[in-house]
C-alpha cells in the first residue's frame, strides 16, 4: 500500500519510463556496442577499402583521392607478394596442425581424465603464459634459438649441427608456442562437452577404445578443433613482430607495416590489407559451415 | 536472405561516400618548397625570450642528458624528445599536425631533402650561429641541406656505416665488401646488412668499383639499368644474410650471439659491443669506400617553440655538446674545434689506452675522409647530371626494397 504513495523520484521515473517503451531498453543496451561496432571496426574497414583504391603522388607524398585499381594490379604483377602471402599462410596452417596436435592430448585429459583438482591446476598452467606480456615470451623464445643458445646446444646433443636462428623454424617454434593457450582451451571446452554416456553406449555396442575415439568423439568435438584453430590461424595471419624478430623473412604484416611506415603508401598497404581480411573472411565462412560457432 | 546483401550494400554507400568525400591525408605542411619564392629565412637571435619548451625528434643517444640539462638550465627551454629509428620514421613523425607536433629533427640525408622538398622544414641563416665558421668545409653548405644556396638547418654529427667484423672468426681482416655481397664469401649464413632501402646504395657503391662498365657515378642517383643490377646483387646477397638489422641493438645482440660475424655497422654499434665486453669486433673501410650519414638539426616550418629551437641549434655547434653526443654515440663531430675537446672526453670515458685506438676511428677534423664517404641522400629523379630526369627514385627504392626482403 505505501507503494503507491511513493515520491516519483528520477530513479522511479527512468524505471518507469523504461518500462512503458521496450525499444528504449533496447536501445541503451545495444546502442553502445554497435556504435563501437559501426563507427571503430565497420566504418574503419570501409576507410581501408577505399583507401586501397587511391593513388599515392610520388613527387609529393600525398595521397591522390583519384579511383584506380594500380594498388591491385601490383599486388597481382609482382610475384613477391605472393610469395609472402604462401609464407605467411603457410606459416599460419603449419602452426595450426601443430597446436592441434599439442592440444588433442592435453584437452582430453583435463576435459575427459583429470580430476577436478588436477583440472583447475592444468588451467591455471596452461593461463599461467598469457599472464606475462607477449613481447616478454617472444623474445624469450628470441634468445632460446639464438645462436649458441640452448636450442642449439640440445640440438647439437641430437647430432643435429647448425643454427635455427632467425630461420622459419624459429618463428613457427615462436608461434605454436605464443598461442598454445589459445588452442588448449577450446579444445578442453569441447571434450568436456562429450556426454560420458556416448562413449559408455558406444563400448556398450563393442567398439574398442580407438574406434570410440575415431567414430563417436571426433566427430562431436571437431567444431570446437576448428574454433581453436580458427585462433592460432588468425592469429599468425596478422603477427608482424615475431617473423622480423625472431625471424627474418616479410610477412604480410611486415610488407604492410613497411609500406605504411616507410613509403608512407597507404593505398598499397590497405590492398596488400585486404588480402588477409579475405582468407580471414573465406577460412571464417567454411569454420561456420564446420559448426565452430556453436563451440566457441 | 536478404540480411547479408543489405549489410553489403550499406558498407558499399559508405565505401563510396568515403572515396567520394576523401578527406585529408594527415597534415601536410607548408605550401611545398620551391615555388619559386623566397622561403622566410630564421636568423639566429641570442637575446630572443625562448618560449619555455621545445620538441625534438632525435637519433638515439643525440640527446644525452648531459647536454640536454646544461641547455635548459641556460635557456629556460624545457627539453621533450622523441627517438626515431629510422629516417622514414622522422620524416612521418615531422608531418604530423601540419608540422607543429615537433619543433626538430635531427635528420639523415636521406630524409633531408624529402622535407625540403614537403616544405617542412625552415630556411636558417647559418652566419648568424656563433661558431658556425669552425665547421667542417663539406659540411658548410652540403647538397643534402642546402637548396640553392638557401640553407635549411645545422650540422650535428656524422659518421660512416663501416664494414665491422669478428676478428676471431674472420681471418684475414677483410680489405673489400666482397666477403658481404659475393655468393661464394666463405662467411655465408653470417652476414647482416642493413635493413632499409637506402641500403640499395651500398650495393651501387660495390658495383661502381666491381662492374665499372655500368657506368655509376653517384650511388644515389641509379638509371634504371644500374638499379636493376644493384637489385639483382642484393637478392644475391640476400642468400649470405643470417639477419638485417633494422635496430641497432639487433646488430649488437646479432654479433654478440655468433649469428652475425660481418656486416655494414655504425660505429656505436662496435662501441657498444666493445664495451660490453663478450665478443671481439673491428671495423674497416674497405677499397670501395662507404656509405655514410651526416645529420643536420632542421627546424619545423611551422614550430611552435622557433626561438627554442634556434637556440637549440646554436647550441649544438658547441664543441662540448658535439664532443659529448661523438663519445656518446660513436659519431663525428661537425665542428673541427671539437676535436682536442673530443681527444680527452674519449680519454676520461675509456681510459688513455682505448681512448688512443679508437680515436682514429672517428677521423675527427679529416675533411678528405669525410667528402670521400658517399653520404645518404634522397633519391631523386633528377639525375644532377646529363642524364635529366631519368633517375630511380625512393618510393621506387621502398617498393623494390619490399621486394628483396619479402622474397628472402
Amino acid at each position: 500500500m505505501s507503494d503507491l504513495t511513493a515520491p516519483a523520484t528520477a530513479g522511479r521515473r527512468l524505471s518507469a519510463a523504461l518500462f512503458r517503451h521496450p525499444w528504449l531498453k533496447l536501445v541503451l543496451m545495444l546502442g553502445p556496442p554497435l556504435v563501437w561496432l559501426l563507427v571503430v571496426y565497420l566504418i574503419a574497414l570501409t576507410l581501408l577499402l577505399a583507401t586501397s583504391f587511391w593513388r599515392l603522388n610520388v613527387l609529393t607524398s600525398q595521397i591522390e583521392h583519384v579511383w584506380g585499381f594500380t594498388n591491385y594490379q601490383t599486388l597481382i604483377r609482382d610475384s613477391v607478394y605472393r610469395t609472402i602471402v604462401v609464407r605467411t599462410a603457410g606459416m599460419a596452417a603449419a602452426v595450426t596442425i601443430t597446436d592441434l596436435i599439442l592440444a588433442v592430448p592435453i584437452g582430453y585429459y583435463m576435459g575427459r581424465m583429470a580430476s577436478r583438482r588436477t583440472r583447475a591446476i592444468l588451467t591455471l598452467a596452461v593461463l599461467l603464459p598469457l599472464w606475462s606480456n607477449y613481447l616478454v615470451r617472444m623474445f624469450s623464445w628470441k634468445i632460446v634459438t639464438a645462436g649458441g643458445g640452448p636450442l642449439e646446444s640440445l640440438l647439437h646433443v641430437l647430432g643435429i649441427d647448425g643454427s635455427i636462428a632467425f630461420s622459419n623454424w624459429a618463428v613457427w617454434l615462436t608461434f605454436s608456442y605464443l598461442w598454445l593457450p589459445f588452442a588448449i582451451l577450446p579444445v578442453f571446452a569441447a571434450f568436456e562437452r562429450v556426454p560420458g554416456s556416448l562413449m559408455e553406449a558406444s563400448n556398450d555396442l563393442g567398439a574398442r577404445g580407438w574406434v570410440t575415439f575415431r567414430r563417436v568423439v571426433v566427430p562431436l568435438v571437431l567444431p570446437g578443433l576448428v574454433a581453436a584453430s580458427i585462433f592460432t590461424f588468425s592469429l599468425t595471419l596478422g603477427d608482424y613482430i615475431t617473423p622480423i624478430t625472431v625471424g627474418n623473412g616479410y610477412f604480410i604484416g611486415n610488407a604492410i607495416y613497411n609500406y605504411v611506415g616507410t613509403a608512407n603508401n597507404l593505398p598499397l598497404a590497405a590492398a596488400f590489407a585486404l588480402v588477409p581480411i579475405v582468407i580471414m573472411a573465406v577460412y571464417l565462412m567454411l569454420a561456420r559451415r564446420l559448426g565452430a560457432f556453436e563451440a566457441l | 536472405m536478404s540480411k547479408p546483401r543489405g549489410v553489403l550494400a550499406m558498407l558499399g554507400v559508405l565505401m563510396l561516400l568515403a572515396a567520394a568525400c576523401g578527406e585529408d591525408n594527415g597534415g601536410s605542411a607548408g605550401g611545398g618548397g620551391g615555388s619559386g619564392e623566397q622561403p622566410e629565412v630564421f636568423s639566429y637571435d641570442e637575446n630572443a625570450q625562448g618560449e619555455g619548451a621545445l620538441s625534438l625528434i632525435a637519433w638515439p643517444y643525440y640527446t644525452e642528458k648531459g647536454i640536454v640539462k646544461p641547455f635548459e638550465q641556460e635557456t629556460g627551454c624545457m627539453v621533450d624528445v622523441k627517438y626515431g629509428n629510422t629516417s622514414d620514421e622522422m620524416v612521418n613523425l615531422m608531418r604530423q599536425q601540419g608540422g607543429t607536433a615537433y619543433d626538430g629533427v635531427s635528420a639523415s640525408g636521406d630524409a633531408t631533402l624529402r622535407l625540403i622538398a614537403g616544405g617542412d622544414v625552415a630556411a636558417v641563416d647559418v652566419d648568424s650561429f656563433p661558431g658556425y665558421e669552425n665547421v667542417m668545409p663539406s659540411l658548410q653548405a652540403p647538397s643534402h641541406n642546402t637548396v640553392d644556396e638557401v640553407h635549411y638547418g645545422v650540422p650535428y654529427e656524422w659518421g660512416p656505416n663501416v664494414l665491422m667484423y669478428n676478428p676471431d672468426v674472420v681471418e684475414p681482416a677483410p680489405t673489400s665488401w666482397e666477403v658481404a655481397f659475393e655468393a661464394d664469401s666463405p662467411y655465408a649464413g653470417k652476414v647482416t646488412a642493413y635493413d632499409s632501402p637506402i641500403y640499395i646504395a651500398d650495393a651501387a657503391m660495390y658495383l661502381k668499383a666491381n662492374q665499372p662498365d655500368l657506368g655509376i657515378t653517384d650511388p644515389y642517383e641509379l638509371s634504371q639499368d644500374q638499379f636493376d643490377a644493384a637489385i639483382e646483387l642484393l637478392k644475391q646477397q640476400s642468400q649470405l644474410i643470417s639477419k638485417y638489422w633494422a635496430l641497432y641493438t639487433e646488430e649488437i645482440d646479432g654479433f654478440e650471439s655468433g649469428d652475425m660475424v660481418v656486416g655494414t655497422a655504425w660505429p656505436v654499434n662496435q662501441n657498444l659491443i666493445l664495451s660490453d665486453g663478450k665478443v671481439p669486433v673491428e671495423s674497416t673501410t674497405p677499397e670501395e669506400g662507404v656509405t655514410g650519414w651526416a645529420d643536420t638539426w632542421m627546424m619545423s616550418a611551422n614550430a611552435e617553440h622557433p626561438v627554442c629551437m634556434m637556440k637549440w641549434m646554436a647550441y649544438s655547434l658547441r664543441d662540448e655538446v658535439q664532443s659529448f653526443t661523438a663519445v656518446a654515440f660513436g659519431a663525428t663531430p661537425s665542428v673541427t674545434t671539437a676535436c682536442t675537446q673530443l681527444e680527452g672526453d674519449l680519454a676520461d670515458a675509456y681510459g688513455k689506452d682505448i681512448a688512443d685506438e679508437i680515436y682514429p676511428v672517428y677521423h675527427c677534423g679529416e675533411d678528405d675522409y669525410l667528402s670521400s664517404i658517399y653520404l645518404w641522400k634522397t633519391p631523386l629523379p633528377d639525375c644532377g647530371d646529363d642524364r635529366g630526369q631519368t633517375c630511380v627514385d625512393y618510393s621506387a627504392w621502398t617498393t623494390a626494397w619490399t621486394e628483396i626482403r619479402g622474397a628472402g
